[in-house]
């Protein structure tokens, strides 16, 4: 081993000075293994297209449920066929929740949020000069790009895309003639999928190996910013979770195409018998859920990591209890992997094994509580800073609260009954990981903004207007589906009309809708801010929020390799925001952040984080 | 871009940063990670298929009674031929190992020739995993399936042994239209049939009086645990009556061995670890011909040779557990 350490110190010592490789438009722009162009290229597909088509669905089919049945242009114009005369049809409806539920859960807050940040603050923050391998972190981007491609190609088919809910359960998405998006629409989202499996195993094997071996020196596991300590479990969850999908995903693709039995069983179709037996669709249903639980933490663990170093940045404050953070991710990530028969109670399993799935699942209140108290412990006392990335981490702390608290009660057995497929559901998995997710990711972009582009910062003003308008509008849409849940109107169905019970929801289905709406329109806010700042944003300070990581002692030009000279070394962790001396002067005079270059000085002391 | 060159000094901590905690390249814990990753995956497939058989405890096929047959002799020989290529791959992960000290070693002569022995250990067990497939398809005795999608076996009651269904079906000659891609505008290939019709098994059934049925069913309890149910003449002449088609051999949607869900796993399990060492092979032959190139002498290391290994092994690793789950349990 040696040996090897000898060849690589020799084979990477000209990188320290050797920055000016002659690069082409496609080595700079398009196949690129630059970490911080492969983030920005996954920030611009990931969250911004497959972002607003995903969101966009969701304005479509929320105008279906407030206005059923009613003839809108716009259907006519984006739908085409599936809208006849302007009505949606119930087919594309069901296409819709569906697409809409993929491209989120996986295409955004997946690859697109894991892919941008941790692409973009791995190395910045651990001080390394890239990812370990440049050449897979390329590859991995251009395997979700082909992924996106597919997936986004299956909408435009004859028969339209996957129709059978974002989790795919089988014999609905097993058997073509069961509904048109079960043809070729279900075979392309499986192939989508499959290579989108193997594009984030690419991307999670560079994000773990390299928090592992490229940190730089004095950078211990304790001193990592807590943004890193979440992408790493990320990608180690990641990687657990997701081939267990891609089992669920061959078995159903040999089920579909080679006439094996593995998920069907006694299917009658027009009063003939299909020759499948023996198989069972609750064992599709474990192996997607044991992927399909840990997602939810893949999904939201970044975010939660983000809004820690924002938080602790923006308050001028140690971030509260680092270890029990970490701690408390660690016990998340590994009590995700052993609550998935939550999605399932009413599958029919054995209602003892039942009660198991809610003991561990409530036990992951603990650690998420913990994260729920230090976030706000951080922010007791402290120095807020207000800005547009802070509005959004706090607001993350609301939703995940909101969110959360109905978890407790759809962990539980008895009471999830009452409401399982219902709006309740619905409500409950929007707010504790879709918002959140998604202000998680607002505050990440709002804060590393200038990061990604040479110094450049977004508008504040039209930060703030985002955050406010997407704050009401998201509880607009979110809290009335708690009741209409409650009330009983089952998630996924194309229109209520049928059940009188349900008429006098109507209003509240269309209060839904026009928030919904707005919402929609405020993400247009930010994606003007964020062109128009990348091209014309006003170039800020080196260090803009007075930050202690090391991505800040990086120079606002782009260079592959990221510091001029030598790697920095680090002499304390992330957060020694406001710390005093015995006599209560800053460490620093003047100062009240300490960065994690600067070493101790005379007399200070370490914290005892 | 492992470049660790800092600025100053910091007390040396294996966790500290600077340095590799786990004294490993990143390729090798690469590996590592995907290797747990695949391992994820079999996994799956493996917890589905003890799902699968579970459910179907009292009338899954005996392995012993499937796997019997070895090249070029005839005879029932249960789990002669599977334990052979358990050990030809036992085998090839020996010289692997090997391989890889001689690596360590910086000895390209004896690379190349365990490399080689590795690769043929790869090619032989991929061989004789085909043969294993051709021989579950072929199938040796042929069964009825019941209306019910059930597998009835036939039995000698004389010798106690399976009776195939050549030994006592009945030839009734029948006329067949053959038609002919020529002689029609719409023409479809007729596709499989069996060699005998349900008719012809039925009326042989019928006319020897020492063939006995065999369900799926097996004993749970009593002297015979653990064997299927042999009926009588008599059950067996009812039971006959549910017969609806022939089966011979193996495929993914009927087999003659029993429930469907056995051949559908033995053909999906084994296939994706069998397209498993297939790639290994492949990745060992560029990493053979790397190493006869001289490509890693100049590199200084061998560690090319030690990742494939950890593949390699991973793949052996696999196998076991297929083999204990499939064949032994």
């Amino acid at each position: 081993m040696s040996v090897t350490a000898h060849a690589h110190v020799d084979d990477h010592a000209h990188d320290d000075h050797g920055h000016h490789h002659k690069e082409t438009f496609v080595t700079k722009y398009i196949f690129s293994q630059d970490h911080k162009m492969i983030a920005k290229q996954y920030f611009i597909t990931g969250v911004l297209i497959m972002g607003f088509l995903g969101i966009a669905m969701s304005l479509l089919f929320r105008m279906q449920l407030a206005w059923p049945g009613e003839s809108f242009a716009i259907f006519e114009a984006v739908l085409g066929k599936w809208a006849p005369e302007g009505v949606m049809d119930a087919d594309i409806y069901l296409a819709l929740v569906t697409i809409h539920g993929t491209l989120m859960v996986f295409f955004v807050l997946t690859q697109g949020l894991s892919g941008t940040f941790s692409n973009l603050l791995i190395p910045l923050q651990i001080g390394a000069r890239d990812m370990a391998s440049g050449f897979m972190n390329m590859l991995s981007f251009w395997m979700f790009f082909v992924s996106c491609v597919v997936m986004v190609a299956s909408l435009f088919i004859e028969a339209g895309p996957a129709a059978a809910g974002w989790t795919i359960y089988p014999p609905l998405s097993a058997l073509p003639m069961a509904q048109p998006g079960s043809g070729l629409g279900m075979t392309l989202w499986l192939v989508s999928m499959a290579i989108f499996i193997a594009s984030s195993l690419l991307g999670s094997l560079n994000y773990v190996v390299t928090v592992i071996n490229l940190r730089t020196k004095g950078m211990s596991m304790t001193r990592l910013p807590l943004t890193i300590w979440a992408f790493f479990v990320t990608a180690i969850i990641g990687i657990i979770s997701f081939p267990v999908l891609l089992s669920a995903a061959l078995l159903l693709i040999m089920d579909r195409s080679f006439g094996t039995s593995f998920f069907l069983s006694d299917i009658f179709i027009q009063g003939e018998v299909l020759h499948y037996q023996g198989g069972s669709p609750v064992l599709f249903e474990h192996l997607f859920w044991f992927l399909g639980h840990p997602e939810v933490y893949i999904v939201l663990l970044p975010a939660l990591g983000i809004t820690s170093e924002i938080m602790s940045t923006n308050a001028r404050k140690p971030i509260f209890g680092y270890r029990a953070m970490i701690a408390s991710i660690l016990a998340i990530a590994f009590l995700s992997t052993i609550v998935w028969g939550h999605h399932m109670f009413i599958s029919g399993m054995n209602p003892f094994l039942g009660s198991v799935f809610t003991f561990t699942t409530l036990l992951i209140a603990i650690p998420s509580a913990v994260k729920a108290f230090n976030y706000i412990t951080t922010l007791w006392k402290g120095n807020l800073q207000l800005n547009p990335a802070m509005l959004f981490s706090i607001g993350l702390v609301s939703t995940f609260i909101t969110g959360g608290l109905t978890g407790i009660i759809l962990g539980d057995s008895t009471l999830d009954i009452n409401v399982h497929d219902t709006y309740f559901v619905v409500a409950h998995f929007h707010l504790v990981m879709g918002i959140s997710a998604l202000y998680g990711m607002f505050a990440g972009v709002y804060h590393w903004f200038p990061k990604m582009f040479e110094g450049k910062m977004m508008n504040k003003n039209l930060g703030y207007v985002h955050f406010w308008v997407t704050a009401i509008c998201a509880y607009g849409v979110f809290f009335p589906m708690h009741f209409v849940g409650m009330a009983g109107v089952p998630r996924r169905y194309y229109q209520n009309t049928a059940f009188p019970m349900f008429d006098e929801l109507t209003d509240v289905q269309v209060l839904m809708t026009v928030f919904a709406l707005i919402a929609g329109l405020a993400q247009l806010v930010f994606v003007y801010n964020f062109i128009s700042s990348v091209f014309y944003g006003k170039v800020g300070p080196q260090n803009p929020w007075k930050s202690n990581t090391l991505e800040w002692t990086t120079g606002t030009k782009h260079i592959h390799g990221n510091w001029e000279g030598a790697i920095p070394e680090v002499h304390r962790w992330a957060y020694d925001y406001s710390k005093v001396d015995e006599n209560g002067e800053y460490i620093i005079p003047g100062q009240d952040f300490v960065p994690q270059t600067v070493p101790l000085q005379k007399d200070e002391e370490e914290l005892q984080h | 871009m492992e470049s660790t060159v800092t600025t100053g000094t910091a007390t040396e901590n294996v966790w500290g940063g600077g340095n590799k905690p786990l004294g490993a390249s990143y390729g090798k814990m690469m590996m590592w990670f995907f290797i747990v990753s695949d391992a994820l995956t079999f996994s799956g497939f493996l917890a589905a298929y003890g799902f699968s058989r579970f459910k179907f405890i009292e009338t899954w096929p005996i392995a012993d009674e499937v796997f019997t047959h070895v090249p070029f002799f005839h005879g029932n020989y249960p789990m002669i031929y599977v334990a052979f290529m358990t050990f030809i791959l036992i085998m090839s992960s020996v010289t692997m190992v090997l391989a890889v000290d001689a690596g360590h070693k910086m000895k390209q002569n004896a690379v190349i020739w365990y490399m080689f022995l590795t690769i043929i250990g790869g090619a032989i067990f991929v061989g004789s995993q085909a043969w294993e497939w051709a021989t579950f398809i072929k199938g040796d005795f042929g069964a009825v399936e019941t209306k019910g999608g059930r597998i009835l076996q036939f039995i000698d009651a004389e010798t106690g042994e399976r009776a195939a269904l050549s030994d006592f079906a009945k030839i009734i000659p029948s006329e067949r239209a053959n038609h002919e891609r020529k002689n029609g505008v719409w023409f479809y290939d007729e596709g499989y049939r069996p060699t005998f019709s349900m008719n012809e098994v039925t009326e042989g059934f019928l006319a020897n009086p020492n063939i006995l049925i065999r369900t799926e069913a097996i004993h749970q309890e009593g002297e015979k645990e653990g064997e299927k149910t042999l009926l009588t003449r008599e059950e067996s002449l009812e039971k006959i009556k549910d017969g609806k088609l022939v089966v011979e051999g193996a495929n993914l949607v009927r087999n003659e061995y029993g429930s469907r869900l056995f051949a559908d796993f033995f053909f999906f399990i084994t296939g994706f670890h069998g397209f498993h060492v297939f790639s290994g092979v492949v990745i060992n032959i560029i990493i053979f011909f790397n190493v006869i190139l001289g490509t890693y002498e100049r590199r200084g290391h061998y560690e090319m040779v030690e990742k494939v290994g950890l593949y390699w092994h991973f793949v052996d690793l696999v196998w076991v557990f297929v083999f204990t789950f499939f064949y032994l349990v």
